[in-house]
């Protein structure tokens, strides 16, 4: 590679900046430095060789040694490698990366909310129930729905809880359904909760225009399947529009229709799952409700549900008694609880102080932003990357590597070149319908101004020629981030899992 | 790319090396390549059941999981512990790298396997 | 509204762009019967300040400032101010899960250590990035063990955490999955007879809380050897995280599944809390949840990634390990400031300050009530038997802004008039003094 390549000309985002250098933790430890000062004992102290006897623990190995100041610099320091939504776009396609309002940490925070034991005798719980109950009448509204649990600590796990609804059901009316419908978009999660509910995966292929054949649905559904698992607007961001034909459909042939709300974020206060036949449902407060995805969690994954499903919910569920609220713990027919306590609760107080902020305006606004923004987006890459399904996009759009992959640029490729040019990449290689799996899935949300949108156009936009230009530049993305492509090959064949002192 | 002509293959890309009543069982150069590097390898334990046209294991890069079929039935005798630790052996050498060998239940699955050339001539097609 | 960066001019400009007339047009392929006409029954928009002061109103309608005596699987420690302003750092809370390694090094890196001090506490060799919480972690042990064996059944002790137990069940119930308890003996402690006697070769794995419910510490080592002897893996459930500062790591375990809420995490009503799994090397590829594992970059410079997901539901759909997607990864980072902070000597010292105040509090019930399981030791909770009814105690404590333990009669009748309670270091001794009084008939 020739020394003098210079790989920023087109970049107009960022400039390299300076970034520290920070080992292991492990790596700055030494006897006898400590974080830590506690408050002097009031009790008696105790010989804890007598209390434990054999159970006595005396050493706590590599744990580390360091001071207070040492951990705000370690941690600060590993902070500024990161991307994040406060840096920039963050385009994941169908991760729903919006700002996360600071008033909700600022809410969660409040002594009475932060310090509650999950135990708390009702009568000092109120306000806490209070919210679960507030947030719970919101999102009613929202989905159409007629009830709903918190209890599920994310999107797969209300996955579960619903389809395991499902089940509670049809086993209770004895009628014998073994498996389940789901279309070959679909999250990964979908057929590993519909196993984990013990039905058998059966797969639905999409028509040509990436939405549900309604003459295969037809032709799969029958007595022996339980429910179809469908995501609207599904994976491609396409409204699934013969959404009534599939909801009569699988309501004709006593099926139901389970739908992944993923993308939520598409339909709040334009239009409700309720009143489009879906019988059951899951929320993903981290997408649609803005609750921070934290690097990976927490999460939280409400499920909605129609009348006939009620009974079966996880216990408890939130009830009034008299002018107080209360947990009502007899559910003779209650699939059982999913998690201990209610949820996460620290995700139900972010996501009703962001519908508060919002309103009905808001929410309403905010979904026009975000589908005006992918569309955006869509018209003005479509010319220079394929757009292989020409549906109406929502709040997302689904490009190919097509015309990029005759010079040997991937998704993936292109993914990695959008680092250099001061973006988050979108979600590669998803939906696993985008032929060769060369999909590029973009989603903006409504939370981008229409100069970040300006700066990702013209990102992609260059990338695009120099993938005609100089592919290299692209196949040996990233170059200026901190470190390169990483060898996956061998922390997958020789797996290091956790920092070992030298020996 | 060379096939061994004394082996047989089967569409999901395995072959297998048939002498008398024992087999020796391993996936493809095409194979190997279409799948990258690999990083893990997933064997029956001797004395396993195998049945031709269904899974006995997997095979596994970064990024995706593969079953390898096998090609006729039979009875696990020897299973190659070496691509365990190694993997990336059957990168460098496919047709070299047996995974397991079997005891075969009936000899006469055989004949809807793939001679080297037919094979060859699939793989082209395939591409 | 705020949060939204147009103004009118820039929208009318985009769908000019666009070509649509109007904003109705990007929406007017939703079969007209379903377009939602009305306006959404939720409250706001709301400013700021109204905003807080409601959540003002929710949070003056708990216990803010009591005493808490509460354990049970949660509990209240002190939180070092420096985990807030860490975890409030934009880069790590508005980040996404660190799919794309080259811009979530400070994510990838600091869950490496996460794995690494889970691994030196528990004294197993391989931790994972974390799971929902130790309800859930316990349902995906017991999965775990079954991959692993090839068997079907599970026997649980009846002095693991009730929810959890119950959140076994309810993942349990459609897996075909078998599950026996087993009870308890005069000590608090897994009755071994009756253990032995449940176990049979169909016995994927045996799972036991240490402490246990009742706050009592369980012998592992004699469990250990009962479950290994009929090919049984033993499941060990840490609920008390803090425990392991001075109580003996379960190295005799197969899986442990801990919960780190101890480690600097609000107690938050419930959640969200950080479930963990931790077990050895050659079960590493049965595990479910996300791994981060060290590698170098082209140019041979240390870094660290998401790795061996052909595990996960993304790659292996039904026939994937779990169908977790999601860590705690927040959370973990807040647990891992937390062991950072308090560390080698710190966790110790804390550990036997919780030791010292439970002692205390257990021999000051005891003049006024009976402290049951006295034969076996136990970290920071004990059970107290009363002649009143114990949430009449706890009911009444609340008026000297006391929380006090959480009575058992809902999940174990057989205990009558009993109560779990639990004294961290955050409780003081004046606060002992009066719920100790409180027990009395």
């Amino acid at each position: 590679m020739s020394e003098k390549k210079n790989f920023n000309a087109n970049i107009k985002k960022v400039s390299k900046h300076i970034s520290q250098n920070e080992g292991l933790i492990f790596e700055r430890s030494s006897k006898g430095k400590a974080g830590y000062r506690l408050a002097p004992l009031d009790v008696p102290e105790v010989d804890a060789a007598k209390l434990l006897g054999g159970s006595l623990r005396e050493d706590l190995g590599n744990m580390p040694e360091v001071s207070e100041f040492e951990i705000i610099r370690h941690f600060t320091r590993l902070s500024t490698w990161n991307y994040a939504i406060d840096l920039g776009m963050y385009p994941l396609g169908s991760c729903t990366m919006k700002y996360n309002a600071r008033v909700n940490e600022v809410v969660v925070r409040m002594d009475g909310l932060a310090n509650a034991h999950p135990y708390l005798p009702e009568k000092v719980a109120q306000g806490a129930l209070r919210v679960m109950k507030d947030l719970s009448d919101g999102l009613l509204d929202i989905t159409g729905m007629d009830a709903i649990t918190l209890q599920p600590a994310a999107g797969a796990h209300g996955e579960m809880t619903g389809m395991m609804l499902v089940r509670a059901y049809f086993d209770d009316k004895k009628e014998n359904r073994r498996k389940v419908l789901i279309p070959d978009s679909a999250h990964g999660t979908n057929p590993a909760t519909a196993a984990m509910c013990g039905y058998e995966v059966e797969n639905l292929k999409s028509n040509a225009k990436g939405m549900v054949d309604i003459a295969a649905l037809d032709a799969q559904m029958n007595d022996n399947v339980a429910a179809l698992m469908l995501t609207n607007p599904n994976t491609l961001g396409v409204f699934e529009e013969e959404i009534h034909k599939i909801a009569d459909l699988m309501h004709a042939k006593g099926g139901m229709l389970y739908m992944d709300g993923a993308n939520m974020n598409a339909l709040v206060g334009k239009a409700r799952p309720g009143d489009f036949g879906v019988d059951v449902m899951h929320l993903n407060l981290h997408k649609t409700f803005s609750t921070p995805h934290g690097g990976g969690g927490p999460g939280s994954g409400p499920v909605a549900i129609k009348k006939h499903l009620e009974p079966f919910l996880p216990s408890p569920v939130i009830v009034k008694k008299g002018d107080a609220l209360a947990f009502d713990y007899e559910r003779p027919k209650s699939i059982g609880r999913v998690k201990a306590y209610y949820g996460n609760f620290g995700m139900h107080v972010r996501a009703l102080a962001y519908i508060m902020a919002n309103g009905p305006d808001g929410l309403r606004q905010t979904t026009e932003d975000a589908v005006m923004n992918a569309n955006y987006i869509r018209k003005k890459l479509e010319d220079v990357y394929e757009l292989p399904f020409k549906s109406p996009s929502m709040h997302e759009v689904i490009l190919s590597h097509r015309l990029q992959a005759v010079n040997g640029v991937k998704t993936g490729d292109i993914a990695k070149r959008l680092i250099d040019y001061g973006f988050h990449p979108y979600t590669t290689a998803f939906p696993l319908t985008v032929a060769d799996h060369g999909a590029i899935m973009i989603e903006p949300t409504e939370s981008e101004p229409k100069e970040e949108l300006d700066l990702f156009i013209d990102a992609m936009r260059n990338i695009a020629r120099e993938a005609q230009e100089d592919p290299d530049i692209i196949l040996n993305a990233p170059h200026n981030a901190r470190v390169e492509r990483m060898d996956e090959v061998t922390a997958n064949r020789k797996p290091v899992l956790r920092w070992k002192p030298n020996p | 790319m060379a096939f061994p002509a004394d082996f047989k293959y089967t569409k999901e890309h395995e072959w297998v090396k048939i002498d008398g009543d024992s087999a020796t069982i391993g996936i493809t150069d095409h194979a190997q390549e279409s799948l990258g590097d690999i990083v893990f390898v997933e064997l029956p334990k001797i004395g396993a059941e195998v049945s031709a046209h269904k899974s006995f294991g997997t095979v596994e890069s970064v990024k995706a999981v593969s079953d390898v079929y096998a090609p006729i039935s039979g009875t696990v005798t020897a299973v190659n512990d070496e691509l365990t630790n190694a993997p990336e052996k059957i990168n460098s050498d496919a047709h070299g790298s047996w995974m397991i060998k079997i005891k075969v239940k009936d000899a006469g699955e055989a004949s809807s396997l793939m001679s080297a050339a037919d094979y060859e001539k699939y793989v082209a097609e395939e591409k | 509204m705020r949060y939204l960066p147009k103004s009118p001019a820039d929208r009318a400009e985009m769908l000019r762009e666009i070509g649509a007339a109007n904003i109705d047009e990007l929406f007017s392929h939703i079969p007209a019967e379903y377009r939602f006409k009305r306006d959404l029954k939720v409250p706001g928009q709301f400013s700021e300040s109204e905003i807080i002061d409601y959540f003002k109103e929710r949070s003056s309608e708990m216990a803010a400032g009591y005493g808490i005596m509460l354990g049970a699987g949660a509990y209240y420690h002190y939180r070092p101010v420096i985990i807030d302003s860490l975890i409030s750092r934009g880069e790590f809370f508005t980040a996404y899960t660190p799919y794309q390694a080259e811009i979530s090094q400070g994510t990838l890196q600091a869950i490496f250590e996460f794995q690494t001090m889970i691994c030196e506490l528990t004294g197993m060799e391989v931790a994972n990035a974390s799971l929902y919480d130790l309800s859930t972690g316990v349902a995906e042990g017991v999965m775990m063990a079954h991959r692993v064996t090839g068997r079907s059944e599970t026997v649980i002790a009846k002095s693991v955490h009730p929810e959890h137990r119950e959140v076994l069940g309810t993942y349990a119930q459609y897996m075909e999955m078998p599950i026996h308890e087993v009870g308890f003996g005069e000590n608090g402690r897994v009755d071994l007879a009756k253990l032995d006697a449940a176990i049979t070769d169909k016995t994927a794995c045996v799972v036991i809380q240490s402490p246990n419910f009742f706050g009592t510490i369980e012998d592992v080592a004699a469990i250990a050897e009962i479950a290994h002897k009929k090919g049984a893996l033993l499941v060990v459930s840490i609920a008390e995280a803090l425990s392991l500062g001075i109580v003996k790591p379960p190295a005799e375990a197969d899986i442990v599944t801990m919960e780190a809420q101890s480690f600097g995490v609000p107690l938050g009503f419930g959640g969200p809390y950080v479930g963990v799994i931790a077990t050895g090397e050659k079960f590493v590829r049965q595990m479910p949840g996300r791994l981060v594992g060290q590698t170098v970059d082209k140019q041979g410079k240390r870094g660290f990634v998401l790795t061996l997901s052909t595990r996960e539901q993304h790659i292996r759909r039904e026939k994937a390990t779990s169908n977790i997607c999601t860590n705690q990864g927040l959370i973990a980072l807040v647990a891992t400031i937390y062991m950072t902070i308090y560390g080698r000597e710190g966790l110790k010292d804390l550990a036997k300050q919780n030791l010292a105040k439970a002692d205390y509090a257990a021999k000051e019930f005891a003049k006024n009530a009976k402290v049951l399981f006295g034969g076996a030791p136990r970290f920071n909770e004990f059970v107290v038997q009363t002649s009143g009814d114990a949430k009449a105690i706890s009911d009444k404590l609340l008026d000297q802004k006391i929380v006090g333990g959480l009575p058992l009669k809902k999940f174990y009748p057989e205990l009558g008039n009993a109560a779990v309670w639990c004294a961290t270091e955050l409780v003081t001794k004046a606060q002992i003094d009066l719920a100790a009084k409180a027990v009395r008939a």
